[in-house]
């Protein structure tokens, strides 16, 4: 099948492939660019341990083409932590508060807890829940990782205020 | 290393970071900045990608197959049917329960989405294009998809390749579509019990046909070099030492030119210990091809065809006097266990440990009887996050239990304070021969009665009753059997349930330790580090813990029926004892004392009477490559392999309190109480997490996950758009709660806790829903309480308007 150039921003980084006009985001990223983070659990973008940032948006990238993200933003797990590898707040919330046990699920929630916490700086739990409803984990019970994304935004929300 | 040198005693202790210390997980730094390692983000130079063409058709004969336009699409490499596997013995393998399964359809499939043949092209694409057009003709046959109807006289008969077999691996056969009969317990002490009892009660119990389904399907690397001869395989492996062993029988190959890797697992549940086709067909990809295979399951793929659990249709009845007290247990099980016996249990268990029936209640006399069948669905009947059946032994009890307290009047909680087996019963020896180590049932049932304030939930509902609303609470108190396990009775293929643990201490003072276990999300890297810190007073920062390589690890039977701790653990506990007491030699020397005058001490030896003169196991270590006393080998490493004398018996009490709707048949979870006891307590964080996944794998199977299928087979249900996977909305806020009764067997006292909340989960669930319906004369609804069939029960009571 003939290739398209494609041209993306991935975590910062710019990067110009050939791609089939079927490829799926995910199979670019993870099997052009090496960005094996965001994972494949369905195919059918009911899982979430695809989700992606894209244009300032959670996507489920196994339901995106690649040549649909031309020109895009992308952010992945990869490009969470600070350029001198400092954990960001969400990562630091997961680790402190058990928020993954097998860490198939947790790129794509993590990813997907980033986008949120900016849709909604201080949620509820019940809005954390609602927020992380289109992300499936099978190990935590998501009770822990409610309770990291809590960590996370009183994180955020404290060096925001010190900040000001 | 932390300088241990100007610390107390109490900060060299929390320095160690041992048994009861709830660290941070090593494993998260990796997984928190995608950097796992699963196999499908191995791409070894060359790799070329492998998948299916799957039949349509529950049952039906291969008449041919064409694979000329596959060959010829751009990218596709080759294409394997049985017919090119059958030179090599290949087309068919052994399977766990002694019986074979077809690795590639030979003449006939005998469920839908049953593997045909093997495409494999140089990437996912151009598979799919190839899959597409392989041309398979095929002649339906008719489908057998009930098992009730599957020993009638004239039912199809679907293994033509065994009917006329006496056997297949577990027992004799009755009929061509029967597997086994497994028949326990004393038949005329029960019927006796029946006999002279003044109540009973008897239910149909179907657990449905559920799946593990972990977010990470299953899949392999395959990579032979031809010029060594050696194959490396890496794959979603629970057990992989049991694969190599597997890998070398099947293939030929010898074992010790096999090497099995087990990278990081994306959760398995029971669904990733036993071998799969696609394993068998990347390997032999490989072998032909000489480049790396790769297959990975899709969602549907694994869903459809590996590794469903349960099926198990009961028969439950109970014997009792009419104070509650039960005096004998009966059981008759219809086992569908699809086209090919894949179980997965130790080789003389058919139903596992199905046995320990009579649950956490002293019954004088039980008796089980299971029928294993062969039906038009997907092999299978793993234990899903359970050890071995216990899952459904518990739930059938559980439930039995609660239908008992109905008939009789009696309160729920009340009974089973009745028939529990005493404190000071233990160690117990139950009539199915099950020597349950520990345990006090009492008082875990009283602690979380007085939690959930029980006397007051239950005025609370005789007053909703009174104004004709629904409202249930279910109790459970359920017994686990885990710790596979003694080798005088448990192996796989021949090969004892023992594990494994090789310890190295480097010269510096720091561990490398490895296991023949393989954590799947469980923390092994974090918890066993802390069971040698304990042991050895090294710090468990300092103790690296590796699994899933057979080229370094120790044998060992791999991570499933909650083994892992009470195997595992205990051989990383008696390595570290047996390096301990080499240590103490080299301390003696090093302090020229003998042995008696030194003790113990967190992290190291003191003179008796001259606490200055001590060294630490740091100075140990180096001192073991530097400074021996004579006649002894240098170095400080140690292997062990456990033989456990025992299972361990966890267990747990569970509540759970649900409201019902009559209009819509929603049932809203209000509170949900789980104390569990599975005795010593290695890092109580980790312990609290896998309660909480437990119990939400058991909202999913007690509320809503089935796998149907329609008359013709058709599997029904095998995306996430159909099979429930509980979101963080449906999820309740789980209360966590424990006592502590140590295993008298186990090194450390630790019992295993994995799989608990699976176990005592469901019926927790089960009974509340059905508990709200007690008052109107129903004793039993089906699993799963899907909003659906609330409803039908509601509408058949005439609740809802």
């Amino acid at each position: 099948m003939s290739k398209v150039q494609i041209k993306m921003t991935v975590n910062g980084q710019a990067v110009e492939e050939q791609v089939e006009p079927r490829c799926l985001l995910i199979h670019f990223l993870r099997e052009q660019l090496n960005i094996t983070g965001p994972h494949i659990g369905c195919e059918t973008s009911h899982c979430g341990a695809c989700t992606v940032d894209l244009n300032g948006m959670s996507v489920k990238s196994c339901t995106v083409f690649a040549v649909q993200a031309d020109g895009a933003e992308v952010l992945t797990i990869e490009g969470m932590a600070e350029a001198d590898g400092t954990l960001s707040a969400i990562q630091e919330g997961f680790m402190q508060e058990h928020g993954l046990q097998c860490g198939y699920c947790t790129p794509g929630m993590i990813t997907r807890v980033y986008r949120l916490l900016q849709e909604n700086a201080d949620p509820s739990d019940e809005e954390i829940r609602l927020g992380i409803s289109g992300n499936l984990c099978r190990c935590t019970g998501y009770q822990n990782i409610v309770k990291a994304v809590r960590y996370a935004a009183e994180k955020i929300n404290a060096q925001r205020e010190a900040a000001e | 290393m932390a300088n241990t040198e100007e610390m107390t005693l109490e900060e060299r202790e929390k320095t160690l970071g041992g048994i009861g210390s709830a660290r941070k997980r090593k494993e998260d730094v990796r997984f928190i900045q995608g950097r796992g390692n699963y196999v499908d983000d191995i791409k070894l130079p060359g790799e070329v990608f492998g998948d299916f063409v799957r039949s349509p058709y529950a049952h039906a004969r291969v008449k041919s197959i064409d694979t000329e336009a596959a060959k010829a699409v751009p990218g596709v490499i080759a294409v394997l049917t049985a017919d090119d596997l059958k030179p090599l013995n290949l087309h068919w393998m052994p399977t766990l329960a002694g019986d074979s399964q077809a690795v590639l359809a030979d003449e006939k499939v005998h469920f839908q989405n049953q593997e045909v043949a093997f495409v494999i092209g140089e990437d996912r694409y151009a598979v799919s294009d190839g899959v597409q057009v392989v041309d398979v003709d095929y002649e339906e046959l008719p489908v057998l998809v009930d098992p009730r109807k599957a020993l009638e006289d004239d039912a199809p008969i679907l293994r033509e390749d065994v009917k006329d077999k006496s056997e297949v691996g577990q027992g004799p056969r009755q009929h061509p579509n029967h597997i086994f009969t497994w028949d326990v317990g004393d038949k005329a002490a029960t019927d006796q019990a029946f006999a002279n009892a003044a109540v009973t009660v008897k239910e149909e119990i179907y657990y449905q046909r559920v799946h593990p389904c972990p977010l990470e399907p299953s899949g392999c690397v395959a990579s032979m070099d031809k010029v060594k001869g050696e194959l490396t395989l890496y794959g979603t492996f629970q057990a992989p030492h049991v694969i190599r062993t597997v890998v070398s029988l099947i293939s030929g190959l010898p074992e010790h030119k096999i090497r099995v890797i087990s990278p990081d697992i994306g959760g398995g549940f029971g669904s990733k210990v036993g071998a799969y086709p696609g394993y068998v067909c990347a390997v032999v990809g490989s072998i032909v091809l000489g480049r790396p295979v790769k297959w990975m399951e899709s969602r549907i793929d694994n869903l459809s065809t590996t590794a469903f659990a349960r099926d198990y249709r009961m028969t439950g009845e109970l014997a009792a006097d009419d104070q509650g007290q039960i005096t004998g247990v009966r059981v008759h099980v219809l086992a569908d266990h699809g086209a090919f016996n894949t179980h997965a249990q130790p080789s003389k268990w058919p139903a596992g440990m199905f046995s320990i029936v009579t649950g956490s209640y002293d019954i004088p006399a039980a008796q089980v009887s299971v029928d294993g069948v062969y039906t038009n669905k997907a092999p299978g009947g793993v234990a899903y996050r359970c050890s071995f059946r216990v899952t459904e032994a518990s739930y059938l009890i559980e439930r039995m239990v609660d239908v008992l307290a109905q008939k009789v009047g009696m309160d729920k909680a009340e009974i089973r304070l009745r028939n529990f087996i005493k404190p000071e019963q233990f160690p117990y020896t139950s009539c199915m021969g099950w020597d349950y180590d520990s345990g006090d049932y009492h008082t875990a049932l009283k602690k979380v009665l007085d939690a959930v304030g029980y006397d007051a939930l239950r005025q609370e509902q005789a007053e909703r009753r009174a104004r004709g609303e629904l409202m249930g609470i279910g109790v459970v108190t359920f017994t686990e059997i885990v710790g596979a396990g003694p080798m005088r009775n448990c192996d796989i293929l021949g090969i004892g349930m023992f594990d494994s643990c090789e310890i190295r201490v480097h010269p510096t003072g720091s561990v490398i330790a490895r296991l023949g276990t393989k954590s799947q999300g469980q923390g092994h890297e974090t918890t066993f580090a802390q069971i040698i810190a304990s042991e050895l007073g090294i710090p468990s920062d300092d103790i690296t813990i590796e699994e899933g390589d057979t080229d370094t690890a120790p044998y060992g039977l791999g991570t499933y029926g909650s083994r892992s701790t009470p195997v595992a653990g205990a051989a990383a506990a008696q390595a570290a004892r047996q390096l301990r007491a080499k240590a103490h030699k080299i301390a003696a020397h090093m302090l020229e004392v003998g042995t008696d005058d030194l003790e113990w001490e967190v992290d190291r030896f003191k003179v008796k009477g001259l606490p200055e003169k001590q060294a630490t196991m740091k100075e140990i270590a180096f001192a073991a490559y530097a400074n021996v006393p004579e006649g002894m080998e240098p170095g400080l490493e140690a292997v062990n392999y456990y033989d456990p004398p025992n299972f361990t018996y966890p267990f747990g009490a569970y509540v759970c309190v649900v409201d019902v709707d009559p209009e819509t048949g929603e049932v809203k979870v209000r509170r949900f109480y789980a104390l569990d006891d599975c005795g010593t307590r290695i890092n109580p964080m980790v312990i609290e997490g896998q309660v909480h996944g437990g119990l939400t794998e058991a909202l999913a199977i007690a509320m809503g996950q089935e796998l149907t299928y329609d008359e013709t087979g058709n599997i029904q249900g095998a995306t996430l758009m159909d099979y429930f996977l509980p979101t963080a909305v449906e999820t309740p806020v789980w209360e966590t709660d424990y006592t502590v009764t140590p295993s008298p067997h186990h090194p450390i006292g630790a019992k295993g806790v994995g799989e608990s909340p699976n176990v005592g989960g469901v019926s927790a669930f089960s009974n509340a829903v059905v508990d709200a319906f007690a008052h109107l004369g129903v004793t039993h609804m089906p699993m799963p309480h899907t909003a659906w069939r609330v409803w039908q029960t509601c509408r058949e009571l005439g609740l809802s308007g």
